[in-house]
């Protein structure tokens, strides 16, 4: 008997029991389709996370208030209750200084709080942040119409105002033609000088639902902070993508020196968008792993009716094993049978499984499109190998048991076997 | 004298729990190629026993025994196996087709266990046709009446040129007309290519029609055996 022939008696036998191999396969089926369509959700998710943090800019430095491992003092928080020194615009000028870091490209600081927007009877609230003229190409801001907050506005403390896309529909129900309008935020009247052009979600929000105000008049007149040149985040612009950590390490030691803190007693965070990558693909990697590992729960539940099906089959079959015997089929060439079989019910079950776990995570994609979700499931050849392979292991791991009970029957008892 | 079964003081002992239950209890006798010999006896006189013994379906516990000239007492299973696909065929009482492959499948089947990888189609059909089956060869056995799935058994025994071909009952589940038929085509294939036939039967009738009986009782050889062969 040769692995040909075993092949072709395995498609005669299954085939000879459409309902019950149906069934078998379907296990397989189901198992292998969730890990393919498992997978690619979570690869999806964090392609979409990488990509959107990606946008942000890639040489781009947080610097928030308070230590990472310490009391919480992140951006907005701006509040007392503890002892660390706020960052402020003095901060932001002495990093500016090309002298002193000379990777540092551009630093842009901030306020920022939440407020309510009204106009004619709609309202929204959104996040307010006072902003300086830096912080447009710092953070990759594109206008749609308008300008954005310059000099001029920074120094009359004017009261004008860029707004993002959603905040703009939000209250207007379109984002074009309003540039001059006047808007009221928390009561007060603004005019309304730009508007942004849709980026999708970042990583503090979605910067597209935001309004941006001169620093000085958020100072003033919006968000009240205890010194009057406090800031809340500090956004620093690197040369270079590749001197990010150079930049990160000259802005802590300007730091310390000016909050006269000791190395490892820092007062302040500086974040890169590397770290912001680090953590998220920390997360959607386990989110995926997860994800994959109760998929493949299911797979092992798929081989376990595997061996089921092949014990049953076996008991069933006991007097054909014994005539097969009888005409001369040794140990191996039963054993083979089997195993064919088993390992034919996982490969037919792990082909369809692929198939149709491409298809789950086709429709989740084109669901998510249709919701106006940015979110494309990938479908890896890694995944697909994985879950094939691993099927095909499974068949053959519980095809063992089942096949070698049958190939050890002794002849005599099995011929007589009613 | 061209012995093919040489059986020297054959015993078999099984294990029911804590007793041993003996089977044989030192059988001899030889049978010569070419001859027709039944084999007969009451339930439990070992007659299963030995029909299993002699088809290389199980070892005897003790004694010789050299089937075509291979002494198979001390084969492995494997080897066991390859001395059945070559020199035994096997025809059983309720004909053990499988009901998946057509007449000519189940004929082909111990040529795939010889390894033969071409020329199995031809030997098959030469030996469906031999049975008298020409017309019939791509039918499943739920096709075919009984006495036509006991010719495919047949053919099926023959297809390998064995040594002997052991019967177990081969008439017991037709009725008298049909199992006149098969018995005919047996001894016809026992003249025409000189095959050795070992009928394992309780029927006299079948017993008449063969050359020589032997008898067993209690596992031993009844003495109204006919030990050599006749004349």
């Amino acid at each position: 008997m040769n692995f040909t022939q075993a092949l072709l008696e395995a498609i005669e036998s299954l085939n000879g029991n459409k309902m019950r191999s149906g069934l078998t396969v379907l296990g397989i089926v189901i198992g292998v389709a969730a890990v393919i369509a498992m997978l690619a959700v979570g690869n999806g998710a964090q392609a979409s996370i990488t990509g959107s943090i990606s946008s942000i800019g890639t040489n781009l430095l947080f610097v928030f208030r308070g230590s990472a491992d310490g009391p919480p003092g992140g951006p907005g928080s701006g509040g007392s209750g503890n002892n660390d020194r706020p960052l402020t615009l003095s901060d932001a000028e002495a990093i500016a200084d090309p002298l002193a870091a000379p990777s540092v490209d551009l630093v842009a600081p901030a306020i920022q709080g939440n407020g309510t927007i009204t106009f004619s009877g709609e309202n929204t609230t959104t996040t307010i942040s006072g902003v300086t003229p830096g912080y447009a190409p710092v953070r990759n801001l594109e206008l749609a119409e308008g300008e954005f907050i310059n000099e001029e506005h920074i120094l009359g403390r004017m009261s004008v105002v860029v707004l993002g896309p959603e905040t703009a529909i939000a209250i207007f129900g379109h984002s074009d033609g309003i540039v001059g309008e006047t808007i009221r935020i928390e009561g007060q009247p603004f005019r309304i000088i730009g508007v942004l052009v849709a980026k999708g979600g970042g990583a503090f929000g979605s910067e597209d639902n935001s309004a941006y105000i001169p620093f000085t008049t958020a100072q003033a007149r919006l968000i009240k902070r205890s010194s009057l040149d406090e800031i809340d985040v500090l956004f620093v612009q690197a040369t270079t993508a590749e001197s990010v950590p150079q930049a990160a390490d000259e802005i802590s030691n300007i730091l310390r020196q000016r909050h006269r803190t000791p190395i490892g007693d820092d007062d302040f965070t500086v974040f890169t968008q590397q770290d912001f990558l680090q953590t998220f693909e920390t997360i959607t990697g386990v989110l995926t792993i997860f994800l994959g590992g109760i998929a493949g729960i299911s797979l092992l539940v798929g081989g376990i009716g595997i061996m089921n099906i092949m014990l049953v089959s076996v008991t069933e079959r006991t007097r054909e094993i014994g005539l097969r015997k009888a005409l001369g089929a040794r140990k191996k060439d039963i054993l083979l049978q089997f195993l064919t079989e088993s390992s034919l019910l996982s490969l037919i079950g792990g082909i369809i499984g692929v198939m149709f776990g491409w298809l789950i995570a086709f429709t989740v994609g084109q669901v998510a499109t249709a919701t106006g979700n940015n979110f494309v499931p990938i479908v890896g050849t890694d995944a697909i190998l994985l879950s094939t392979s691993f099927s095909a292991v499974i068949g053959l791991f519980f095809g063992i048991y089942p096949a070698s009970r049958a190939a050890n029957l002794e002849p005599v008892e099995a011929l007589r076997y009613e | 004298m061209d012995l093919v079964i040489e059986a020297r003081n054959l015993t078999k002992t099984y294990k029911m729990g804590e007793f041993d239950v003996q089977a044989l209890r030192g059988v001899s006798f030889t049978i010569e190629r070419g001859e027709v010999v039944s084999i007969m006896g009451p339930s439990g006189s070992g007659k299963s026993t030995m029909m299993n013994t002699l088809g290389c379906l199980d070892r005897p516990t003790s004694g010789e025994y050299i089937l075509d000239g291979e002494s198979v007492g001390e084969m492995n299973d494997d080897q066991l196996a390859s001395v059945r696909n070559r020199k035994v065929g096997f025809v059983f009482q309720s004909f053990n087709l499988l009901s998946r492959l057509t007449a000519l499948g189940n004929v082909e089947l111990p040529l795939r266990y010889a390894g033969l990888t071409e020329g199995r189609r031809e030997r098959a059909q030469a030996a469906l046709e031999a049975v008298g089956l020409k017309d019939r060869m791509t039918h499943r056995p739920y096709e075919l009446s009984g006495g036509q799935q006991q010719r495919v058994a047949v053919a099926r025994s023959l297809v390998n040129n064995p040594a002997i071909i052991m019967a177990d009952e081969p008439t017991g589940n037709l009725d008298s007309k049909v199992g006149k038929e098969i018995m005919n085509l047996l001894l016809n294939l026992n003249k025409d290519r000189g095959t050795t036939l070992i009928i394992v039967t309780h029927d006299p009738l079948i017993a008449e029609q063969t050359q020589r009986v032997i008898r067993l009782r209690d596992g031993e050889l009844d003495p109204a055996s006919e030990l050599t062969r006749k004349g």
